[in-house]
Order: structure tokens, then sequence, then C-alpha cells
């Protein structure tokens, strides 16, 4: 036996290497070779884009999300909805396999429009794709006009489909190029000449928070301002449970999308899951545009009213204002708890923004804040926003790094709380700091999608849920000695 | 094995009705493809009739994965000490982390690995090919991650569309590190299932890892390796302890909370004890072969099956370990005669329907019997032929047999038996507790376990009796 081949024998690791590693990977010199990386990712925080589209396309009223390519890309993208709403989360999928690799994926999507039509009877079967097909470069234009010559389903059936691969953008992507083929679809032909509906459109973007879409509607109702959300996601992923399931439990009814074309005004909360989107509307629907940022806060929420209230000539009502001043008589009040305390962020630029805008409204330090897969002009974007504020002051936006360069500042530059998604317990259990779930996927805590965290009443929420665990913490960890009644 | 008594309601004309009905609402191609799928159970058939392990139908809704989630999720990534490569775009990799509950011991991010490493293939992979990432970022991870046992590369699609050679780049490394580099080509549009992807991971296992390794210390007549059981929830910290209590020495675990280096010993043991079948008889055959190694199936799942896994276990050995397992079985009798007590007075009666993977719908069973509940209907993911034969004398005669059921079947199944609960996944989880029915995970446990062994009884009784008789049932008819 050559050298090469040797059999080794089963060696344990010794106690004192694990000790020196266990120390190293805190450090200054293990945090440089770390950032050194170019090729290896480590634990991401962002998704593949036909996540994205599935959010959308789930988000239409008797709309089946369909997935040309492989099975389990389909069983990912559904059980990673399920675990986050804990909700059903129905998709179809035409299962290609190594023929269709071979053959092209034409067969599998024929055989899977028919039966997923028959079986499920949807109004409307979104089509988006996984790698597979993207690297085999199957025409969905033609395989989907052919189905319908062929009479597999009918003409009239709403097929948006997009083009939807995993290796270029992430999630928030494939929500935006969805969302534009759906409405693209919907309102072809519906555009009318000096008609306007009345209404506002309203798109939330990739936000796995049904709260905060409950809570836009609200915030149009107060307003008397009759809208029409653009993939409503509400319903379908927060549905009661009455003893019967309903496969299509809600979304925006298709005859109201295709009236969007003709609203009085559309307007976009997440600027960069729906840059393709807003380029379109800003060419093609009548009506006034607007791109605001997500509503984190008193001041970015000012801003939506301000801008709701011009379009439509509103006042803004007693409520809102009332409602306002109790957000922010909860953070006078609490101003204390947060005032100063560093914070990591990470998730999603959209939310990332928001969230550090709330942060620095409180006084609370935005420290580290990263966003994982993002361009220049979001790294801007951020930096623009942490100047704003002495808050911000020494405060550093990471782009294109993920949750394991997360851990190294964490362990070389501490900060008092993370915020992001679930995928930040391991950093954050390592920091030994709390972590505050805002974001998608939150799948190790309950119902809290359905709190909302934008608006007037998201910030008392995020406010609660933050100034309360510093205390809690405070309570659980003091000596004796230092342990009161009053906090 | 006695022939379990038929269950009241259960008949071969109305399990056959059910069937055909629900078959006649799909279009007619579908209807040929998946009548084979489905049949009512015949016990003591040599073989069982519904047929398996074929491609899914476009477009019916399955609940299958693909051959890289049953190698990533199933075979490699319970495996402690070893850096796990998602070798294509992002997706895969994120999904797959920490959503299958393979629980593991040691220093996250030290000595074992419970993350997410990717290659994160951009346009350019994919136009350039994904080899040179592919051997920069092994010395990236081996410098980070120096403690690590090995390293195992696991191709998404697109690896294998492009023509990348994955195998000669962990080959130049595995001599550059002087460490375990597995290649492992479990694409996901390979195969029709996970199944597939287990088999490929097992061949990796024959191909770059067993024999490559020796205990140190000699080997023992007691020496076993348990295999096939990924410890879910803890289920390997409840079930190697009653091995080793009964006097043998489990050398190796495949995979749970497993290490590599072990597991690439394990050609020296005495007796391979497998507890799923599916997803890991390959190796048993291969270390069967190649070095002699006998295998038992077992089961230990639930009182009964675990002192009859026992005995047929202590049957390979001499008196030392038919005394001990004897006493084993006396000593844990009262306890779960215990469990019993407290459980099967609101459970007796109940019926369930299991859709598990390739294994739990079938071992489960007896857990379930042992707690008065029957079972009305059971089928696979992604079994094969041998697990159904497996599987026909485990049910009630005309009970329902459904592979790689959709959710419009299931649903149509379950309208009809009304089962009192579902043990199946989290794609199904949902639509049936909306539809007011109890409901177990039987993949992840539920967030729960372990559920193997007598420790895992209890946990398992007592959820068991939670999800059936949870008083938020109650709630769901509205007095308006």
């Amino acid at each position: 036996m050559s050298a090469e081949t040797a059999v080794k024998f089963v060696t344990p690791t010794p106690e004192k290497e694990i000790e020196r590693v266990k120390k190293w990977i805190n450090t200054e010199d293990y945090k440089e070779k770390n950032f050194a990386r170019t090729s290896l990712v480590i634990n991401p925080a962002h998704a593949c884009q036909p996540l994205g589209a599935q959010m959308v396309a789930t988000a239409f009223e008797g709309s089946l999300p369909f997935v040309h390519g492989s099975q389990g890309c389909a069983s990912y993208f559904r059980s990673t909805f399920n675990r986050h709403y804990r909700e059903p989360a129905a998709a179809t999928c035409d299962a290609m396999t190594e023929d269709g690799a071979v053959f092209g994926g034409q067969n599998n999507l024929f055989e899977g429009l028919e039966n997923a039509y028959a079986l499920y009877k949807p109004k409307m079967m979104p089509v988006y794709t996984t790698c597979m097909p993207e690297v085999i470069g199957d025409d969905l234009t033609a395989f989907i006009r052919n189905a319908k010559q062929k009479g597999l389903i009918p003409e009239d059936l709403p097929t948006p489909y997009a083009n939807t691969p995993s290796f270029n953008g992430t999630h928030i992507h494939g929500y935006d190029v969805m969302l534009k083929s759906i409405l693209q679809d919907l309102t072809e032909g519906q555009s009318v000449e000096g008609k306007c509906t009345g209404k506002l459109n309203i798109i939330p973007g990739f936000d796995g928070n049904v709260g905060n879409l409950r809570e836009y509607k609200r915030i149009c109702d107060l307003m008397e301002i009759p809208y029409t959300m653009l993939a409503d996601t509400s319903d379908v992923f927060d549905s009661g449970c009455d003893g019967e399931y309903k496969l299509y439990a809600g979304g925006t009814k298709l005859e109201d999308a295709a009236e969007s074309i003709n609203g009085k005004a559309t307007v976009s909360l997440q600027k960069y899951a729906s840059t393709q989107t807003m380029k379109w509307i800003e060419s093609e629907f009548t009506g006034q545009k607007a791109v605001l940022p997500m509503p984190f806060g008193v001041k970015k929420t000012d801003e939506l009213i301000l801008k709701l209230a011009e379009l439509f000539d509103k006042p803004v009502p007693e409520q809102l204002k009332k409602e306002r001043a109790l957000a922010v008589d909860a953070m006078t009040d609490a101003h204390q708890y947060l005032h100063g305390k560093k914070f990591a962020v990470f998730g999603d630029p959209d939310y990332v923004i928001g969230i550090v805008s709330f942060l620095l409204e409180m006084g609370a330090r935005p420290w580290h804040v990263l966003v994982s897969r993002a361009t220049k002009k979001i790294k801007k974007e951020l930096d623009a926003l942490l100047e704003t504020s002495v808050y911000g002051e020494g405060c550093t936006a990471y782009i294109n790094k993920d949750l394991w360069h997360m851990r190294s500042l964490l362990v070389t530059d501490p900060v008092d709380g993370m915020i992001g998604d679930t995928h930040g317990k391991w950093a954050a259990r390592d920091a030994g700091i709390p972590l505050f779930r805002i974001g998608f996927p939150i799948i190790d805590r309950v119902n809290l999608h359905r709190t909302p965290v934008i608006g007037y009443q998201g910030a008392i929420n995020m406010l609660t849920m933050i100034a309360n665990k510093f205390l809690d913490i405070k309570d659980e960890t003091c000596e004796d000695q230092w342990f009161e009644m009053m906090r | 094995m006695a022939e379990r008594k038929p269950i009241k309601g259960i008949t071969k004309d109305r399990t056959e009705k059910l069937i055909a009905d629900t078959l006649a609402e799909m279009p007619e191609k579908a209807q040929k493809k998946r009548a084979p799928h489905l049949g009512a159970n015949e016990p003591t058939a040599s073989t069982c009739a519904v047929k398996s392990n074929k491609k899914v139908v476009p477009g019916v809704m399955s609940q299958r994965g693909c051959a890289y989630a049953g190698a990533k999720g199933v075979v490699w990534g319970p495996i402690r000490d070893m850096v796990h490569i998602s070798h294509g775009p992002i997706g895969c990799g994120v999904y797959s982390w920490g959503t299958r509950r393979n629980l593991m011991q040691g220093v996250p991010g030290v000595t074992c690995f419970p993350m997410d490493f990717t290659s994160d293939f951009q346009e350019r992979d994919i136009v350039y090919g994904g080899d040179p990432k592919l051997d920069k970022l092994l010395d990236e991870a081996n410098e980070l991650f120096p403690l690590a046992k090995g390293f195992s590369v696991l191709s998404e699609c697109p690896v294998g569309l492009i023509g990348d050679d994955i195998n000669a780049v962990t080959k130049k490394k595995e001599k550059e590190f002087d460490k375990l580099v597995v290649p492992c080509n479990c694409e996901g549009f390979r195969g029709v299932s996970q199944s597939l992807g287990h088999h490929i991971s097992n061949d990796s296992i024959r191909d770059f890892i067993i024999g490559k390794f020796e205990f140190k210390e000699e080997a023992g007549p007691y020496d076993v390796a348990l295999i096939g059981d990924y410890n879910i929830g803890g289920d390997v910290w409840a079930a190697k302890p009653i091995l080793e209590e009964i006097g043998l020495n489990v050398k190796s675990v495949w995979t749970g909370d497993g290490e590599v280096e072990k597991i690439a010993a394990t050609h020296t043991v005495k007796l391979n004890l497998i507890h799923c079948y599916r997803s890991m008889n390959y190796m048993c055959k291969v270390m069967e072969e190649k070095w002699g190694i006998p295998w038992l199936e077992y089961n230990f799942f639930g009182p009964t099956k675990i002192e009859e896994s026992l005995r047929a276990i202590a049957e390979q050995f001499d008196d030392t370990i038919k005394d001990n397992v004897e006493k084993v079985i006396k000593k844990y009798r009262p306890e779960m005669d215990a469990v019993l007590n407290e459980y099967k007075p609101r459970l007796e009666g109940k019926t369930a329907m299991l859709f598990v993977g390739g294994l739990r719908p079938r071992h489960t069973v007896g857990a379930y019997e042992d707690l008065g509940i029957e079972i009305t209907g059971s089928g696979y993911e992604f079994a094969h032929q041998d697990d159904y034969d497996r599987t026909a004398p485990e049910m009630a005669k005309n009970t329902l047999i459904y592979d790689d059921v959709s959710e419009f079947e299931l649903e149509k199944f379950v309208e009809e038996f009304k089962p009192d609960l579902i043990g199946s996944g989290i794609k199904e989880k949902y639509v049936f507790q909306k539809a007011g029915i109890p409901f177990r995970q039987m993949h992840s446990w539920d967030y729960s376990g372990p559920y193997h062994g007598y420790e895992g009884f209890k946990v398992f009784a007592r959820d068991i009796d939670m999800a059936i008789n949870s008083p938020t049932w109650d709630l769901v008819k509205s007095p308006f």
C-alpha cells in the first residue's frame, strides 16, 4: 500500500487544540482572514429568486404558483413559507428530471399545466423558473403558447411567467420580476384613456409580516383612501381555522389588479424589491407614482402619511394624529432603555434601511449594518442615512458580507443586541446578545409575522419588544443587591 | 407475525371505490400514471402491489424533494465534524440550513458545523465553470475551520449541467490538505426523489471514505455500528444508550451526531444495526460483500418493537448479551407500562393516517398500536418496492396504501377516512389543521423528540396525546 492511501487511525482532536481554535475564531486575526474570503459564503442572509416569485404568485385571488424546474426546489420554497407563517403554501411543479435536461422541459410543462389546472382549478397560474431550465435555456414564451394552442389549459387563463435564475440576484429580485410579469399580463388592454378608478395601488414588497400589510390597509381606511394592494399575502398566509381548508384563501382580486393601471396613484414601499416593476409602472400606469421608504419609525411613517394626504388631497385624520402622538409618547417614555445601545442589523435592504432609521430616532446606534447581497447604491444610501444622525457616527454598513462575517464583527467589536431573521441566532448566541426577530424567515418563534413593525403601531411594537428584553436580561442576570422592584 | 385484525369500517370495496373516485377527477394520462401507486393493503401478499420510485407526475403537487435534499439533508448534514459545501447557487443551502433537526454535539464553528457553506454561484460561474471557485473556497474553508475532519462537496443542479468536474478538484484538494475531501454528484434533477441522493451519498462513502481509517483499540466481539439514525430531535442519544446497556460497543453512528473518521473505520465492526433501511441499506450491503459484516434491521419505535428488536439483536450474540437484553427489557417494562396506563385510555380506538419519507410509515405503526391507535392509511414520499413489501404485513387488510401521494389525493383520502390524527410533513400540516384535524410532523417530530428508544416513547406518547386531545380543537366550530 502506498503512503498516499495508508490507513489512518481515528484520532479525537486534543482538547487543547479545541480551546485554541475556540479562542482564535473570536480574534482580530481571524476576522481579518474571514473578511479576506472571496469565494466561500458562510451563513448567507439571502435566498434565491424563485422564493420571492412564489410569494407574489401566491398573493392573488385563485392564483396557483407553478414552478418550472426541479421538484426539490418547489418543496424547499413551500416549506420555507410553511415554517415562517405556520400556514399552508400551495405550489405545483412540473418536476423536470434528467431527460428534461437533455430534451428541455416543454413536455413537463405541458403535463404539469394540464394536471394542475384540472386538479386545483386556479384562476391564474404564474410560472417561474429554477436553475435547471435557466441553464439549459428553456423558452417559456413558446412553451406556454404551445400549451394553450394544444388546449391543455384555457386560452384565457392568465399564465404570466418570469425567469428567476437563482444564480443571479436574490429573493427580492424574483419578487420584482414576477410582480411585473403578473401586472403586465393582467393589465394588458385594460388601460382606458381618461379613466381613473380613484384608487391607490400599494405595493408592499417582499414582506413576510402580514401584520405590516394589514397596517397599510388600516392606514388607508383611516384616511378614507380606496386602495388595491398589489400582491396581498395577508389573507393567503394568515387564514383562520374554521374547520375547512381553503386552497385559495385570499389575495388581490384579479379584476382589481387589472384595473390598477387606471389607478389614481401607485406607491411602492420597498424600493429595492420593486425596481423593475416601478420602472414599468412609471411608463404604463396613469396617475402619480411614488417610491417611499418602508415606514419604520415615526419619521418614515410621517412621510408615508403626508404623501398619501398629498396624493389624494385628504386631511390627516384625527385618529392618525393621535396614534402618532401615542407612538412618540411611548418612545419618549422608554428612550432611556435604547439610547446609546449598540445594535447589529441585517436583512433585506428596504427592511435594514427602515430599522436603521428607527434606531437612530431612538438615539440607539446601528453599529454593524449588513445586507448580504447588495449594490453600491444600497451601501451609499445606508452611509448617507447613518450620516444624518450623530448616533450614526462610528457605525458601518457592510454589503456582500454574510452572517459569518457578522459573527466576527460581533465578537471583536461587541454590541448590545442584534436585529434580523432567525438565521442570526447562532451569531447572537456566540456573542451573548439577544436577537430581535424582525425579517424573513422567522422559524423559531410564534406569531411575530402577525405583529406589525411598520407605522406608528409598529414603532411601539418594536420598542416594546426591544426594551422589555433588555429589562428581562437585567432582571435575570443581575446580582441580588441590584435586583429591584422598578426598572 | 400474526396478521392484524381488520379495522372496523375498512373494506376492500370502500378503499377501492375511494381510489377510483379520486382518480376519476384527474386527466386521463395522470390517472394512468397514478393508479398503480394507490391500493388496498393485502397483508399476506408476497409482494406489495403498489408501485413506487417512479417519476413525479408533473403538476399534481407532490411533496417530494430532490437528490440534493437526500444527500445534504439526510446523509451528509448530520456528520458533525465535516464542512458540507452546497456547491452551486444560494438557495439550496439556505433552505436546508437547520431545517432537519439533526442535532449534534461539539463547538459550533470549531468542531461541529451546523451552518450553511455555499459557493453562491453567480452568472459568471455558470458561464466559465465553477471548478476554480471550488478550489479556492476549499482553501478558505480549510484555513478558517482547521479542526474540520473533512469536506463534502454537494453538487446542485447547475453543476451537472455545465460540465464541471468536482471530482478532479476534490481529489487534488484531498492530497493538498491530507484530509478527506469528498465529491457527491447529487444534483437535484437526478432520479425521482430524495432517494437517489441517499444512494449517491452511500456510493460516495463507499468510494471516498470507508476503509480509510481504523480504530486504535483492538476490535472486540461486541463492536457494532448504528446505521440510519440521524439524531432527529436527539434520537441517537435515546437509542445508543440502550445498545450500550445491553453490552454492545457502538463504534460509530451513521450519520446522526456522526464523526467521519469513525464512519470511515466502520468496516471493522462485527454487526451493522440499521434503522432507516431506505437511506443506508446500500452501504450495509457493501460492507457485507466486502468485509463480511452482517446487518440487521431493527425498530426502536414503541415498547413492542423495541423488545422484539432487542431479542433479535441478542440472537446475533452470546448468552451475555442475551441475558443483558432480558434484564433491560424487564427494567424498562414498568416505565413503559406507566406510559401506557397514562395515555392509552385516552387514545384507544382512535385512527391515524401516515405519510412520511422512506421508513416511518411502517416503522412507527407499532408505536401507535401500543397506544391503541389503528393506522388506516400509510404511504411514502420516496420508498421503493422493498419498503412496500415490508409495509404490507404491518398494516391491516384493506387499509389504504399510497405512494408519492399528491395533496389532492391525500385530501380526498382524509375526507373519506376521517382519521383522528395525521402524521406527515410540514407542507401537509397546516392544510389539515385548518380542517380541524390533529396533526404531528413526523419528519421533524414537530420540534419535539426524541422518539426513538424507551425515552423516546415517553415523548412520543405525550405528543400524540397532546395532539389528539388538545382542547384547542374544540374551539374550531364556531357557535355563530
